[in-house]
């Protein structure tokens, strides 16, 4: 026998060629796959996310508090809606509606003319250090020239200091750690990949090894399979979370300000809604190996349409709606919003509605994609 | 009137454009071992799936013990037993897990006695710890045999239980079919061995999704009309082929140092063998056996019936 044959290695490479190309989910992943990654990472990801919503709560209506919003909302960072007052600014903030409190305090025109310098409050959401950042610091930028227009035109009369000043504050996480903002949303995706992986296999796996054939005969309900199969991998999730939740609490200080119980409720739910989109793809793969090409494109947008990874603000439309439509945007924000601003049942709600409606959806498609015969 | 197990009409199943079964129309009597024969792709097993409801048939219709099969799906799971060709059981689970996962889902009564008794039968007892995937090909079948029979069904479905496995155990595993037959249970088995077609009560021939013939192991060879002549001798080796290209012949076939000579009657024969100048035999007609029926059949399809390559 030679050491090297032209023959045997030219064999080899026609029959892994022909493999390759009948193997459709194979071709799929390695030409669509890229594709989806290019427009994501090319239209959908902004690591500099402009029109940021912004609250104003104003105390005093004058000419300065237009000069400085106009000049807020020409830095293209801010998009200004009125607040009537400091609570309703402050619920907007913990519900993810705005991502900045502009507080303009009473008299300020008359506290700049006095030379008071007087001080506008800044609150921005610390949670999602990455989306705040290159807002921040456009309004340091934007110093005092901004009144300039307006002020008195004999110098005489101009406040001898700075017209006013901004004290920016960082809420949820005042030193901008971005751990505080990725860690508790690992709980999501360590979820995300558990479970949906473990239950695409589930029936999959019964297929391949020949034993969904035994199972299909034997007299057992859509139902009592999905939720019999499902309820092991529930446990195991809630044990994933439970380790996740004390290395985050203990090694990396995340915060647990609001309420576990409430945190777990909608974990729970999230883990149900991973586990009945499991379910649909491996009610669809033929192989296990096709289930995983399958998740694969779960996986890819979970990660970078979810607000995850890249701030969730930035993206265009289209990239929130569809990012809206994944119990992971969802669950991602009731994770941060629970641990590190405190929110209850009422903040939590608008994300928990979207959740179940995709749970019984995709619970509905498990069931009827589950096939009770060969056929 | 006879109660059949069995009794379908018409049934015609394809896949992808494929027909498969092909207008099927079958029945076999309670408490028959009936053998379910034919060569592969000649749709045993997806009759078998049709008959216990993994597979919808796109035309006929039927009764499987006396529940309709276009309706009473969950009907029949519950009251039939079907061992698949392939081990379909957990192999990650051990012995006396998979039978209990089995009892369980049959709501069978009295779950520890019953699996006892079938562990018992099926002489699994020493190995009710071990992991399926770990047992040998003929004690898997075993083990598929016990979960089958678990919930006492009155109908056993068998696809090839025997295939594979070594002549002792398919000897024990016949013994036990026959025994559950004779407490009333009906076993429809398909099979590639004729010494397990004759073993059966009647046997169906099936090909290319047609039911070619079915009665007894007589009456089917009496129906061929098909004539062996058999010679022993050292140049069988050398004859065998000369005499297969014979007109007149159907098979020749050599079996140790006999040489078996099959066609439709002894005078043509005898001409056909003269014709082909092999040398001096001494020929002797014999009784036709099954699968010199079987090939007969095949080789002679009914008009409008052909055996093409399928499923």
């Amino acid at each position: 026998m030679r050491l090297f044959a032209w023959q045997r290695f030219r064999a080899m490479i026609g029959k892994e060629a022909r493999q390759l190309r009948r193997d459709r989910g194979m071709v799929a992943l390695t030409l669509v796959l890229p594709m989806i990654q290019l427009f994501l990472f090319g239209y959908a990801i902004n690591m500099n996310p402009r029109h940021l919503p912004t609250a104003l709560v104003s105390a005093d209506h004058s000419r300065y508090e237009r000069d400085i919003v106009t000049a807020l909302e020409n830095t293209k960072y801010f998009d200004i809606h009125l607040y009537p007052t400091e609570q309703a600014a402050e619920e907007a903030l913990r519900r993810w509606d705005v991502m900045f409190i502009i507080d303009i305090p009473p008299n300020f025109e008359r506290d700049v003319l006095h030379g008071a310098s007087p001080s506008i409050l800044i609150d921005a959401d610390g949670s999602d250090p990455t989306a705040i950042g290159n807002a921040t610091a456009a309004v340091t930028a934007l110093g005092a020239n901004v009144l300039a227009r307006d002020l008195p035109p004999d110098p005489r009369l101009r406040p001898a200091q700075a017209a006013y000043q901004t004290i920016l504050h960082a809420r949820y996480n005042p030193e901008q750690i971005t751990a505080l903002n990725i860690v508790p949303a690992l709980i999501a995706v360590v979820l995300t990949f558990s479970t949906l992986v473990s239950t695409a296999m589930a029936i999959t796996r019964e297929r391949e090894m020949g034993t969904m054939e035994n199972l299909l005969v034997l007299p057992i309900q859509p139902a009592e399979v999905l939720l019999g199969k499902i309820l092991p991998y529930v446990a195991l999730g809630y044990l994933q979370v439970s380790l996740v939740l004390s290395i985050a609490v203990l090694v990396f200080g995340v915060p647990v300000a609001g309420s576990l119980t409430l945190l777990l409720g909608a974990i729970g739910l999230f883990i149900a809604c991973n586990l009945a989109l499991g379910f649909v793809i491996s009610s669809l793969a033929r192989t296990q190996r096709q289930a995983m090409q399958m998740a694969q494109f779960v996986f890819l947008p979970s990660m970078l349409l979810s607000g995850f990874l890249f701030p969730f603000r930035g993206m265009p439309v289209w990239a929130q709606v569809i990012g809206d439509v994944l119990p992971i945007t969802h669950m991602l924000r009731i994770a941060r919003g629970v641990l590190l601003k405190g929110n209850g049942w009422p903040e939590i709600a608008p994300d928990v509605w979207p959740m179940a409606a995709f749970g019984l959806a995709i619970g509905a498609l498990a069931v009827l994609t589950y096939r009770r015969t060969l056929d | 009137m006879t109660a059949y197990a069995i009794d379908v009409e018409h049934l015609s199943k394809s896949f992808r454009g494929k027909r498969v079964i092909a207008d099927l129309s079958l029945r076999v009597a309670e408490g028959e071992v009936c053998g379910f024969l034919g060569g592969n792709g000649s749709g045993k097993t997806t009759t078998m799936r049709l008959l216990c409801g993994l597979l919808l048939p796109d035309g006929g219709r039927g009764t499987c013990l006396g529940i309709d099969l276009l309706t009473g799906a969950d009907e029949i799971r519950r009251q039939v037993g079907y061992m698949t060709q392939r081990f379909s059981l957990y192999g990650d689970l051990t012995v006396a897990e998979n039978l209990d996962f089995v009892a369980r889902l049959h709501g069978v009564r009295d779950r520890s006695a019953m699996i006892r008794e079938a562990v018992e039968r099926a002489g699994l007892g020493g190995y009710l710890h071990q992991l399926a995937e770990e047992l040998s090909g003929g004690w898997k079948q075993r083990l598929a045999l016990a979960a089958a029979v678990l919930h006492k069904p009155r109908l056993l479905l068998l696809d090839e239980p025997t295939a594979g496995v070594d002549a002792k155990a398919r000897r024990e595993f016949w013994d036990l079919i026959h025994e559950f037959a004779s407490e009333g249970m009906t076993v429809l088995v398909s099979t590639h061995y004729m010494d397990e077609a004759e073993r059966c009560a009647r046997v169906i021939y099936l090909a290319g999704g047609h039911l070619v013939v079915q009665g007894t192991a007589a009456e089917v060879v009496a129906q061929a009309h098909i004539t062996v002549i058999e010679a022993v001798g050292g140049a069988v080796e050398t004859a065998a082929p000369r005499l297969r290209h014979q007109p007149g012949i159907e098979t020749a076939t050599v079996f140790g140092r006999a040489l078996r000579v099959t066609g439709s009657d002894g005078a043509t024969l005898r001409a056909a063998i003269a014709a082909a100048g092999v040398g001096a035999f001494d020929w002797r007609e014999v009784e036709p056996r099954l699968d010199d029926v079987f090939i007969h059949m095949l080789n002679n399809p009914p008009a409008g019936i052909s055996y093409g390559e399928e499923g």
